[in-house]
């Protein structure tokens, strides 16, 4: 299985803050973004179509083309704002 | 004690004494201490703020604190650093943010507590979202001048100062 957590507007945009997906059908971050684009024209504009989207996948900094096996947790969010 | 003892991620306030003391203890061969503390406005871009709500990644948060910590103690000759990060809400003139740092030389500890901010602001995972005084509530947007910011260090290690 894989984890999908949503942070910051993407988690009040999209309702929710986590998810798990099955593992088998993503090799990529990329086919994960595909898949949830599919839910409907706030899913794509939120994650597939935005330029803004920020990727981690275990805690460290990723992007569409990072690979993914059983067990990652991949985090999708805005550019962040601390400070 | 947390996995990475020099960074904290809390909800309470912190005090800058107290965060002080305990950086330099243990150390006598510190002569420089640089501190940084981030507080909340009351305005911003033009609208008056009641409410400050931070957000955060737990456990990547803490994660990418250490990694910019170390990159500082790579970077520049050290004696010590710590990062205070506080999360949940907090109300204008409520401190934000310590970082603070200490070196032989003040030179060092200037340039690091810089360089751990700008790194801080552009790569921690935190969100921060704004309540008006009538209730209603933004996300505030990521600043360019901040990663403009962040990449005037990304030139090779020398002795220049950034622009």
């Amino acid at each position: 299985m894989l984890e999908i957590l949503y942070f910051a507007n993407f988690r009040e945009v999209l309702g929710q803050s986590q998810e798990t997906l099955p593992s088998d059908n993503f090799k990529t971050v990329g086919c994960v973004l595909n898949a949830l684009a599919e839910r409907g024209e706030q899913w794509k504009m939120a994650l597939a179509e935005n330029n803004n989207l920020q990727i981690a996948v275990n805690h460290d900094v990723a992007d569409r083309a990072t690979a993914l096996k059983a067990g990652d947790e991949i985090a999708f969010f805005p550019p962040v704002t601390g400070g | 004690m947390s996995e990475f003892p020099f960074v904290k991620v809390q909800k309470e306030d912190f005090d800058l004494t107290t965060e002080i003391n305990a950086l330099r203890k243990g150390h006598k061969d510190i002569g420089a201490v640089v501190s940084f503390v981030g507080t909340v406005r009351d305005i911003n871009e033009g609208d008056d703020i009641s409410v400050l709500k931070l957000e955060h990644y737990p456990g990547m948060t803490e994660k990418a604190l250490e990694t910019i910590r170390l990159q500082a103690h790579e970077r520049w000759s050290l004696q010590s650093s710590m990062i205070i990060h506080r999360i949940g809400e907090m109300m204008p003139c409520d401190q934000i943010v310590l970082v603070a740092v200490s070196s032989r030389h003040r030179e060092a500890a200037f340039e690091a507590a810089h360089f751990i901010m700008d790194y801080l602001k552009t790569n921690a995972p935190f969100w921060k979202k704004e309540t008006f005084p009538n209730g209603e509530t933004r996300w505030v947007d990521a600043r360019i001048s901040d990663k403009e910011a962040e990449a005037r260090w990304h030139q090779p290690l020398n002795k220049e100062k950034p622009a």
